[in-house]
């Protein structure tokens, strides 16, 4: 992580916020943009989670990663808190390194 | 319809308890989820000065999370930032929606708009009136703003004691993900977005620097240019 990162995150997440509340204000978007605004942690959420589970670098990777993200998908599924998803996700994981 | 009460401060108005107690029990619950993103970004490398400050001054998980996955796997600041503010965006939409909903003058929206993120416009919109709209939008912003860094630092102090590896902690993330995504999917074309964007990073990954995978899965949203099938015949404007 680098500072200059941090920074410029900052205004760019602020710009956002402040256009929609200040700037903008009360006006409408066409529906179809705000469906697909809508639509985007859906599509790079999942993304990160194959980047995080698949991938090591630029190399796609199958190893205790996907065991663990596995259990997680099923605990999401059963409807379990937020931490017991995480927990299961990293304690698969790390139990799977061990075997 | 509003006829003449005797005015109370909301925190003595029994009428508002319920929305109060809903807004704290969530806050709370994200304070969990700022725990993880402590623990992970240190994992990911960053200190945990970096780490407090990102949640201090950028304030959105997902575009926090993703910064700080994307960078820890080795990509370029412009990707990471991409793929980041992408998922920023949407709170310019809450934005649009919080700011017919909120009084005051130009400093407090100044404020307001830092604390603009899903949470406080889910609350904040769920409420029948504008007093209680805006009262659980200022309780959720100010609760949650405090457990998402109180969550932080105490992640980040406990990822930086242990050995990440040896606890799983890299499959924290993508499980945090999983948990966040997930109360999306009982949307149809949400589910789509996902598979869309899920399948272009992984055939992406091989060929493309790391980071724009991530960038590109954003394609994943063009499933919103079809029109709704449940309401096909017009769009209410939050």
């Amino acid at each position: 992580m680098t500072w200059t990162l941090i920074i410029l995150l900052t205004i760019g997440a602020y710009a956002f916020k402040v256009t929609g509340l200040v700037i903008l204000g009360g006006r409408t978007l066409p529906p179809i943009f705000e469906r697909c605004l809508a639509l985007i942690p859906a599509a790079v959420v999942t993304a990160l989670v194959m980047k995080d589970t698949f991938t090591q670098g630029q190399e796609l990777v199958l190893d205790a990663r996907a065991l663990g993200i596995a259990v997680a998908v099923i605990a999401a599924w059963r409807k379990a808190p937020l931490i017991v998803v995480i927990v299961l996700g990293a304690a698969v994981t790390a139990l799977v390194r061990q075997i | 319809m509003n006829q003449p009460v005797p005015y109370l401060p909301w925190w003595k108005d029994a009428s508002l308890r319920p929305a109060i107690v809903a807004c704290l029990t969530l806050s709370a619950a994200v304070g969990v989820f700022g725990f993880s993103f402590g623990v992970g970004s240190v994992a990911a490398g960053s200190s945990v000065l970096q780490t407090c400050a990102l949640s201090l001054l950028v304030f959105t998980g997902a575009s926090q999370f993703s910064a700080v996955s994307v960078i820890g796997a080795g990509g370029s600041i412009g990707s990471a930032l991409g793929g980041a503010l992408l998922l920023a965006a949407r709170n310019g939409v809450y934005g649009l929606a919080m700011s017919r909903r909120l009084d005051g003058g130009f400093g407090r929206k100044l404020l307001a708009a830092q604390l603009t993120i899903d949470e406080t416009t889910a609350m904040a919109v769920a409420q029948p009136d504008r007093r209680a709209q805006q009262v659980a939008f200022w309780v959720t912003g100010v609760a949650l703003y405090t457990f998402w860094n109180l969550g932080t630092l105490i992640g980040a102090l406990t990822g930086s004691a242990i050995n990440p590896d040896t606890f799983g902690l890299d499959a924290a993330f993508p499980a945090g993900f999983i948990a966040m995504v997930w109360s999306l999917f009982s949307d149809s074309r949400a589910r789509k977005a996902a598979a869309i964007g899920g399948a272009i990073c992984l055939i992406t990954v091989p060929f493309t620097p790391i980071g724009v995978p991530i960038l590109l899965s954003v394609f994943g949203v063009l499933v919103g240019l079809q029109k709704p099938v449940d309401a096909p015949q017009r769009e209410v404007a939050s």
